[in-house]
């Protein structure tokens, strides 16, 4: 089996499951946040009743995220109805808004808070729940009612998928990053190439990323229609897991003689720097090719490139220079955010490098990676074009649907905003 | 679930994302109060491109400005349908506003689930692209037993592909519903 049939199989008590079947599982964590924890808690009470309680606490992660540095009185009171429910249910794992204990986005606060464990299911109201998997854990997105449902009995119906295994080999050079991989592998099989099947990372290359690095490939997995991504742990997925939590996990790898739906190999050393161009995920082209369009912002954040290696990275390349373009800088959470003013480059802290290069630095949330409220923190207005570290670029979605937003690597779009036009990050690189 | 549906059509494109079904700014009001919940049939549809609302001329809103429903029952697009985010205000958003069905080449799996799981718009799956076929404002007439669309504006007929195992879900209403049929979970003394 693969590591997702075996994690599959575990929850639903079973010592063998085959792609195509539905099983009913039992889920270890359930996480929601401020868009969709309201009208989740709204279908459980609804089913459940007004006094129904919470299958299991312990097992209940709230991290509003989404709209939280906003005026709107309907993303507040979201909020509110977040913290009620919190406060109704005792529950122990809500970060709340205005507190220490706030995060920021939740796909990094799961891993920061050692909610992410070998072996585990976990299931999000966000798409981008599938960025979990880097653990090698089985993490998928979910509507409202799916959790709903979860929130009340624990449980969810799952269809085990087919497993693409990605292979890459090589050595990863100097300008390139986990961005640039999972780009390339999108722009072959397209935004709906992996859909209803998991996407696993697998080869040296893999194995020589960080844990950050490995969850930008995971994250992007729904971009190509993947119901997970996944990487078998390693050592660097127990050091990681066992600094954040003491809670028992197990790890499980996929067999020597498992069946996989299809392979992908590609040696990092003979890939490019590249970009998603607008407006899907999968309109890739080199950073050569589109090198020279002419910009209007920059923007490094969200759950796949709000990292603090997305910021080490760009600020490697502007340490000591300014942009010439808007450029917002938007860490994921909070953890991230103080990392910023204490992590230094030659002397000078990440945050006074990109204060000195001109940045505008926001506050830990999603922000305008999926635009949000007409006030949120670098929202697209008008017809901006942008390079982005975030995730998509539909028609809107980072604010106005006139907008065009090149998606990229951290390096690129620094060495972009430098210049106010697509730029090649081996041009910059010192 | 309705045998015969008629209505008319509403065509899109490829890859229409959750996004530009509901954008995320109308994300805030609540699904519950009656004076919120409207907008989110208001503004249904409202991220597509203006150029592209309504193939094949295109600038035809889904909700007409200040309305709260369609006019369309069928939206029909094209591949990779609902792709994106995992919000479920977005098969919410297409029945407030008053669709039954959409028909699509292919649809990303989490809007897939969400419309059977909440018992929302059905999600058939045509076997052929149709979105270059059907133009919106036709008659549309779909018996859903048999799978078979009829296009009474130009007289074509199509077979769709069947609705599969979700097909329970669906003929239980939602979720909850099937779930509690088939024991999986316990009645709720208050509602059931």
């Amino acid at each position: 089996m693969t590591i997702t049939e075996k994690v599959i199989a575990r929850h639903c008590g079973r010592s063998r499951v085959v792609p195509g079947e539905s099983v009913w599982v039992d889920v270890d964590i359930l996480m929601t946040h401020d868009v969709c924890g309201p009208p989740t808690i709204d279908i459980f009470k609804r089913e459940f009743g007004e006094d129904a309680k919470v299958w299991d606490p312990e097992k209940l992660v709230i991290l509003p995220d989404h709209y939280i540095f906003t005026q709107n009185h309907h993303a507040n009171r979201n909020v509110r109805l977040l913290r009620a429910f919190a406060e109704e249910h005792n529950l122990p794992h809500y970060y709340d808004v205005g507190t220490p204990r706030y995060k920021g986005v939740c796909h990094m606060a799961l891993a920061e808070e050692g909610f992410n464990r070998p072996g585990s299911l976990l299931i999000g109201t966000d798409s981008h729940t599938c960025t979990s998997g880097a653990f090698g854990m089985f993490s998928t997105g979910v509507g409202n009612t799916d959790a709903a449902l979860i929130m009340g009995t624990g449980k969810i119906w799952l269809r085990v998928p087919e497993t693409m295994r990605f292979i890459f080999e090589g050595v990863l050079p100097p300008y390139l990053m986990a961005k640039d991989l999972i780009l390339a592998v999108i722009g072959d099989i397209g935004c709906d190439g992996a859909t209803y099947r998991a996407m696993e990372f697998d080869g040296e290359s893999v194995y020589s990323l960080s844990m950050q690095e490995r969850m930008t490939l995971t994250n992007m997995a729904i971009e190509a229609g993947g119901k997970n991504g996944i990487i078998g742990p390693d050592e660097t997925t127990i050091e990681y897991v066992r600094a954040r939590t003491d809670a028992p996990f197990e790890c499980v790898y996929s067999d020597e003689d498992a069946r996989f739906h299809s392979e992908y190999r590609y040696d990092v050393s003979t890939l490019e720097p590249v970009v998603a161009k607008p407006h899907r995920p999968d309109n890739r082209a080199s950073v050569v090719e589109v090198a020279g369009i002419r910009l209007d912002r920059a923007y490094v954040g969200s759950c796949t490139g709000g990292k603090l290696e997305d910021f080490q990275a760009a600020a490697q390349v502007m340490k000591g220079q300014e942009v010439v373009i808007d450029t917002y800088i938007v860490p994921a959470t909070t953890e991230i955010s103080n990392a910023l003013r204490t992590t230094t480059l030659d002397g000078t802290t990440l945050w006074d490098v990109f204060i000195e290069a001109g940045c505008k630095m926001g506050q830990a949330s999603c922000a305008a990676c999926l635009g949000g409220p007409p006030d949120t923190f670098g929202r697209m207005q008008g017809s901006e074009v942008v390079i982005s570290t975030t995730n998509r670029n539909f028609p809107g979605r980072m604010g106005s649907k006139q907008a065009s937003v090149y998606l990229a690597s951290p390096l690129t779009v620094a060495a972009s905003a430098l210049n106010g036009v697509i730029t090649d990050p081996r041009e910059v690189f010192v | 679930m309705e045998s015969n549906i008629r209505g008319l059509a509403y065509v899109v494109g490829d890859a229409i994302d959750t996004d530009q079904i509901i954008p995320a700014e109308h994300l805030v009001y609540s699904l519950q109060k009656p004076d919120e919940r409207r907008l989110y049939g208001r503004f249904a549809m409202s991220g597509v491109p203006v150029q592209v609302q309504g193939l094949p001329e295109g600038h035809i809103p889904f909700t007409e400005p200040d309305k709260y429903e369609s006019k369309f029952t069928f939206v029909i697009g094209g591949t990779n349908f609902g792709c994106g985010s995992s919000r479920e205000h977005a098969p919410f958003a297409l029945t407030e506003a008053g669709a039954k069905v959409v028909i699509a080449e292919s649809y990303a799996r989490i809007f897939y689930r969400n419309t059977i799981d909440g018992g929302f718009v059905v999600p058939f799956e045509a076997i052929e692209k149709i979105n270059d076929q059907i133009c919106t404002g036709d008659d549309l007439e779909l018996d859903t037993r048999l799978g078979q669309l009829t296009n009474h504006t130009t007289g074509k007929e199509y077979l769709l592909k069947p609705l599969g195992d979700v097909a329970e879900i669906l003929s239980a209403g939602n979720v909850f519903e099937y779930a509690r049929k088939n024991g999986l979970i316990a009645l709720s003394d208050e509602k059931h």
